[in-house]
């Protein structure tokens, strides 16, 4: 059997994470970590020219090569950054060599599990994909031994835990509503061949299964009743891993569900799945948007961002519709973006001021200019301030729902809005107040910031046609 | 099938959700162990019988994975954490038993109605299990949230992956069903190694004299 390019973004994180796990010396394997990641990354856009065949395990469609375009390259990116924040927590003695092997392994496991997930034409090797993932990021989090980073990697484990299960009992009854179409065994689990079926599933037991589902994977998600464990294990966890949590993870299980959805659009009889995800998205949005006042700790307010934003982008796909759906596409991959630079930023504000209290940070625009605006850029950016790219999105995702809800419209922008006088109430201290804590100049890594912000910036402009094309056939493929 | 092979599974599940009930109201925690491996037990019995009507060798080795880590290794580790540490042995409920056990009576019920509505094209067998099964992991959830004590959240959950795997052995042919209950059997060794460093830790904390009175003015 020959290997293409969907067993080589596989291939690439399993072996190197079991070279990472052996080799020795941090500054070798967090240089082997930005190696192996930016392999991954170039086989992964090499999928633009050579289509591999989907089998039975693996598939390749659009839909899938957008997410998994986008993860490598911020797992790419958040590498580099990783490589020069690690360097100045061994210096700080936060972390020792030891557990740093253990982190650069855990992380290519990580990039492993997701990639896994996205290409898994089976829905139970996507499950077990999901609750990979899930136990490394735990492992991440709790890298530090502090008391409170065990507590947020218990309670996100937990929670975690909870929605896998969920969602596994959903894949089963996914294939006890199959079963009787497509017959037993292994096809009853292959996603290709439950889409071409489905229409002749039993309706309602695939309503059930899609509630599972929806509780299961928005879990993971981070949607608003069960997002418990979101902003703790952001807030503890060493930064890059909220930076891939963030803009990767939370997508991957959005990622799931959405497959699930266009299983059930394929089904006349089953429930519309458009209402329950609007639903839970605003609950999101506005819940989020008023946590954002009372935050103290900078990696938490962040945190609550992104629930705010996957609501968002749950609300837009919940719309449906293939404007909606390209609005939501893109917010996502805004949003990606957008939050994994606002962590690289906040990361070494917090080693450079010793803390993450916003109270105790203070005027970095005079103390670090250079990180302060590059924050503040990304958090203009993530409010959706224009011209920038998340200004866009939303303003789709705005003008695409007016026309058929517009209540719902009202109550999506009064979060919005609500939010972004949160964010600049808080960050506005932290960037113009009085200077405060140390203000040693920082060894930062610019680039993937600014590469990021750069991006972000650059699409509130101008969208190369080729990602428009991309983006409008995904929005048709997801009805 | 026969009418005699339906009515044992049919038994076998419905003890399952018997001693999920007797989770429930358990107020000590090695009663609460002990207990446990008995829903291990049952459940390795109910899935080597699915596996003997439905010719289905691999599940033997679901069975035997029940058997032996879930009903022996895992309740046997936790009395020695609980011993080693001594940790509380007794449980605290969120609200009183007779409450919990109505919430519970409710959501067998509720389970009954949803499944057996939403699966009439379904073969018996089938159905009477996902009805079962879906009563065990709700009455695992209500475990987890009516519980204080960490130990005893992480049975209520490990209960409800028990019933997660009898959905599945009860799903005819379903692939994959070793591999899950394997990787599920790997996440529960991570949630007692978890305990474990956890509890330590905060023995560690609480030695400090003002952290101990701190707490018990939480408590009390």
């Amino acid at each position: 059997m020959t290997i293409d390019a969907l067993g080589a973004i596989l291939l690439i994180p399993a072996v190197s994470a079991a070279l990472l796990a052996i080799l020795p010396g941090y500054l070798l394997t967090a240089k082997l970590n930005v190696v192996a990641a930016l392999a991954t990354f170039l086989t992964s856009l090499s999928l633009f020219v050579i289509e591999p065949t989907s089998g039975q395990y693996l598939l390749l469609d659009d839909l899938n090569k957008v997410f998994i375009v986008l993860t490598t390259f911020v797992g790419f990116t958040t590498s580099v950054f990783s490589a020069s924040y690690i360097h100045h927590e061994i210096e700080t003695g936060r972390l020792t060599p030891a557990f740093l092997r253990f982190y650069h392994a855990m992380y290519q496991t990580l990039m492993f599990a997701m990639n896994l997930a996205l290409v898994a034409n089976n829905i139970g090797l996507m499950w077990v994909a999901v609750e990979v993932a899930t136990l490394t990021t735990v492992l991440m989090v709790g890298i530090y031994r502090t008391h409170e980073a065990l507590e947020a990697a218990w309670k996100y484990f937990i929670l975690g835990s909870v929605g896998i299960a969920l969602a596994l009992f959903g894949t089963i009854l996914v294939y006890m509503a199959a079963r009787p179409a497509v017959g037993e065994g292994l096809d009853g689990m292959v996603w290709t061949v439950l889409v071409r079926h489905a229409a002749a599933f039993d309706p309602a037991l695939l309503n059930v299964a899609f509630v599972f589902l929806l509780l299961g994977y928005g879990t993971k998600v981070g949607l608003a009743p069960l997002h418990a464990w979101l902003p703790d294990a952001h807030a503890e966890g060493p930064t890059p891993i909220s930076a891939v949590l963030s803009g990767l993870l939370l997508n991957v299980a959005l990622y799931a569900l959405l497959r699930f959805k266009m299983m059930l659009a394929v089904n006349a009889a089953a429930i519309a799945p458009g209402p329950l995800m609007v639903t839970m998205g605003l609950i999101s949005v506005i819940f989020a948007a008023l946590m954002l006042y009372r935050r103290r700790d900078i990696k938490r307010m962040f945190a609550y961002s992104s629930i705010e934003h996957m609501g968002i982008i749950v609300f837009a796909f919940g719309m449906g519709g293939s404007l909606a759906n390209f609005a939501g596409l893109l917010h996502m991959t805004m949003h990606s973006l957008t939050k994994s630079a606002i962590f690289f930023a906040v990361g070494h504000i917090a080693q450079v001021k010793g803390t993450q209290k916003i109270a105790d940070i203070g005027g970095l625009t005079v103390t670090n200019p250079v990180l302060g605006w590059g924050l503040m850029l990304g958090v203009m950016a993530i409010v959706g301030l224009p011209p920038l790219g998340i200004f866009m999105s939303e303003f789709l995702v705005v003008s695409s729902t007016f026309t058929r809800a517009p209540w719902l419209t009202a109550i999506l922008v009064l979060g919005i809005i609500i939010a972004l006088g949160g964010l600049f109430l808080r960050v506005g201290v932290v960037m113009f107040g009085a200077p405060k804590g140390k203000s040693a100049p920082a060894e930062a890594s610019y680039v993937p910031m600014f590469t990021h912000l750069a991006l972000v910036a650059m699409a509130g402009i101008y969208l190369p046609p080729v990602l428009v094309t991309g983006f409008t056939n995904v929005a048709k493929l997801l009805g | 099938m026969s009418s005699l092979q339906f009515d044992i599974a049919h038994l076998l599940a419905g003890s399952l959700v018997l001693a999920s009930f007797m989770l429930l109201y358990q107020d000590r925690l090695y009663a609460l162990l002990n207990v446990y491996a008995l829903h291990a037990t049952v459940l390795a019995l109910s899935v080597a019988w699915q596996a003997y009507i439905q010719a289905a060798p691999h599940l033997y080795v679901t069975a035997l994975i029940a058997l032996v880590f879930k009903a022996i290794i895992i309740p046997v580790a936790l009395h020695r954490i609980i011993r080693r540490l001594g940790i509380h042995r007794e449980i605290e409920n969120v609200i009183g038993v007779g409450l919990t056990m109505m919430a519970g009576i409710g959501l067998v019920a509720l389970s009954m109605v949803v499944m057996l509505r939403v699966t009439p094209g379904a073969d018996a067998l089938a159905r009477e299990d996902l009805a079962f099964a879906l009563s065990v992991v709700l009455l695992g959830l209500l475990i987890m949230v009516t519980r204080r004590n960490a130990v005893s959240q992480v049975v209520g959950f490990m209960s409800l992956e028990n019933g997660l795997v009898l959905a599945a052995t009860g799903a005819k042919g379903m692939p994959l069903v070793v591999e899950i209950s394997v990787a599920f059997s790997v996440l529960i060794a991570f949630i007692v190694i978890g305990i474990f460093l956890f509890r330590i830790r905060e023995r560690f904390d609480s030695v400090d004299v003002q952290a101990l009175d701190r707490f018990r003015g939480e408590r009390r």
